[in-house]
């Protein structure tokens, strides 16, 4: 294929980009999708716009997959279709094009080690079970936060998250 | 238990991985998973110091090297001790899970994600597997054994909800038919309950993938097509294997009904909890009355068993 503006960006796309070529467009993937039955999701659609180019980053379907792995299970051409979600989610994210909400669970990753920290009602919860308020994972040590703490530094995954 | 059983497990030590909604949104099914591991006389530590997998559907999403960096960490921990690592969450289970095969078949990703890891003197090895609780006790276990420890059968209609992660991507999974498995079903069966068939049974909660947290109303038009089906089938509750399910399913109904006026009210049990009844533990001490969806006429019902 020629170096059109399509085949520029599916080359960025770690393993799945060749993979996407081998679409022959039976649509079995958006038939076998659950988010599309109910939202605008078209799976095929939005493989197909992947092939052309890079507006799929912005694509605001591309954040409706539940990542339920239907498509990927059933493609007669063995496409690993939610990989190549994935792939084409972390290269808009990359542009800073992310849901502000999105954002807001990356930094709760990147402040407390859980994407869903403990808050003062699940505390109170614990204790009238009769169990440690913190639960012995990351906030319950200090250390442990730590480690968690210089590998997204190193992995400059809080700048990834930051406003900036 | 038989004898043969018995010895199986006894070469299975685990740690428990909590993940982040168990311990800090529904600390119930924590507690419940201790009272069922030593019931079954099952040897498993917590795994201290572990963080989130990390999320598989949204954190993967955002960045793969860090995903992998931060999963690879909390499967070092427990290499360290030398145990399996038993998750109860389906998207920790597949976040790690993936994260295993994915480093264990890569020499230069491992090698790659270790330079990482040797920043906190850590290291993958890549020496233990990631078990989730229904395939562990399915496989490990057998529900004909579990069937034996029960004291209170549970007289009750069970709508199973399998999620996603749990089964797929098959490629990463334990092998288990993903369009109609049936290993859960007799996971719940051997606790007395009966689970009903119902249309769309493999069908996603809607929750993952980030569509929860960022686009609520779409993760809630799967949740009503889901729990129409459970109610058209006329049970008792719903049983699940993931918190993520658990909180959608559960805090799902609320906000239905808060948004249509509608009188969801099906209570939502992790399968933890619904063996945790089985072995006589009441609603209270299993942390069933801590959902967000409460349903007197069902604790009544568990609180007049024999």
């Amino acid at each position: 294929m020629s170096a059109t503006n399509g085949s520029t960006f599916l080359s960025r796309l770690d393993k799945t980009g060749t993979d996407i070529l081998k679409c022959m467009h039976c649509g079995v993937c958006t038939g076998s999708c659950p988010s599309g039955r109910h939202t605008s999701l078209n799976v095929r659609n939005l493989l197909r716009k992947a092939r052309k180019g890079e507006s799929v980053l912005s694509d605001e379907t591309l954040w409706t997959c539940t990542t339920c792995y239907n498509c990927q299970e059933r493609c007669p051409r063995g496409i690993d279709i939610v990989d190549a979600i994935f792939e084409i989610r972390a290269i808009a994210v990359h542009e800073g094009i992310i849901l502000k909400e999105h954002r807001t669970v990356g930094k709760l990753l990147v402040e407390h080690g859980h994407a869903v920290p403990i808050n003062a009602e699940n505390e109170a919860k614990r204790e009238a079970l009769g169990m440690d308020a913190l639960p012995p994972t990351v906030h319950s040590f200090p250390d442990a936060l730590s480690e968690v703490k210089k590998l997204i530094a190193n992995c400059k995954f809080d700048e990834l998250m930051s406003n900036e | 238990m038989s004898e043969s059983a018995r010895k199986e497990h006894e070469m299975n030590k685990l740690s428990l991985f909590l993940g982040c909604v168990i311990p800090n949104r529904y600390p119930g099914i924590e507690k419940s998973t201790k009272l069922c591991l030593e019931k079954l006389d099952i040897d498993c530590v917590d795994l201290e110091g572990a963080s989130c997998c990390p999320a598989p559907g949204i954190l993967r999403s955002f960045d793969k090297t860090t995903w992998l960096v931060l999963s690879s960490r909390n499967i070092s921990l427990t290499e360290d001790l030398g145990r399996d690592m038993l998750t109860i969450c389906n998207g920790c289970y597949g976040s790690l899970a993936d994260a295993n095969n994915e480093l264990k078949a890569d020499e230069d990703l491992k090698e790659s994600v270790n330079s990482h890891l040797a920043a906190v003197d850590r290291e993958f090895k890549g020496t233990q597997d990631i078990r989730h609780i229904t395939e562990f006790l399915y496989q490990e276990i057998e529900p004909e054994n579990i069937r034996e420890l029960v004291t209170n059968p549970l007289k009750i209609r069970v709508a199973v909800h399998y999620g996603c992660h749990l089964l797929k991507p098959s490629k990463g999974r334990v092998g288990m038919s993903v369009e109609r498995p049936s290993f859960f079903d007799e996971l719940v069966e051997a606790t007395g309950a009966v689970s009903v068939d119902y249309p769309d049974k493999m069908e996603c909660c809607g929750a993952g993938g980030g569509v929860r947290s960022a686009l609520s109303d779409e993760a809630l038009a799967l949740t009503e097509h889901k729990l129409s089906m459970i109610e058209a089938a006329g049970v008792e509750c719903i049983v699940n294997a993931c918190p993520f399910c658990h909180m959608q399913l559960d805090v799902g109904q609320t906000d239905l009904n808060e948004r249509d006026g509608t009188e969801h009210s099906i209570p939502v049990l992790h399968y933890t909890q619904l063996l945790g009844l089985a072995f006589g533990y009441t609603v209270e001490e299993l942390g069933i009355d801590l959902n967000s969806t409460l349903n007197k006429a069902f604790f009544e019902m568990i609180e007049d068993r024999p």
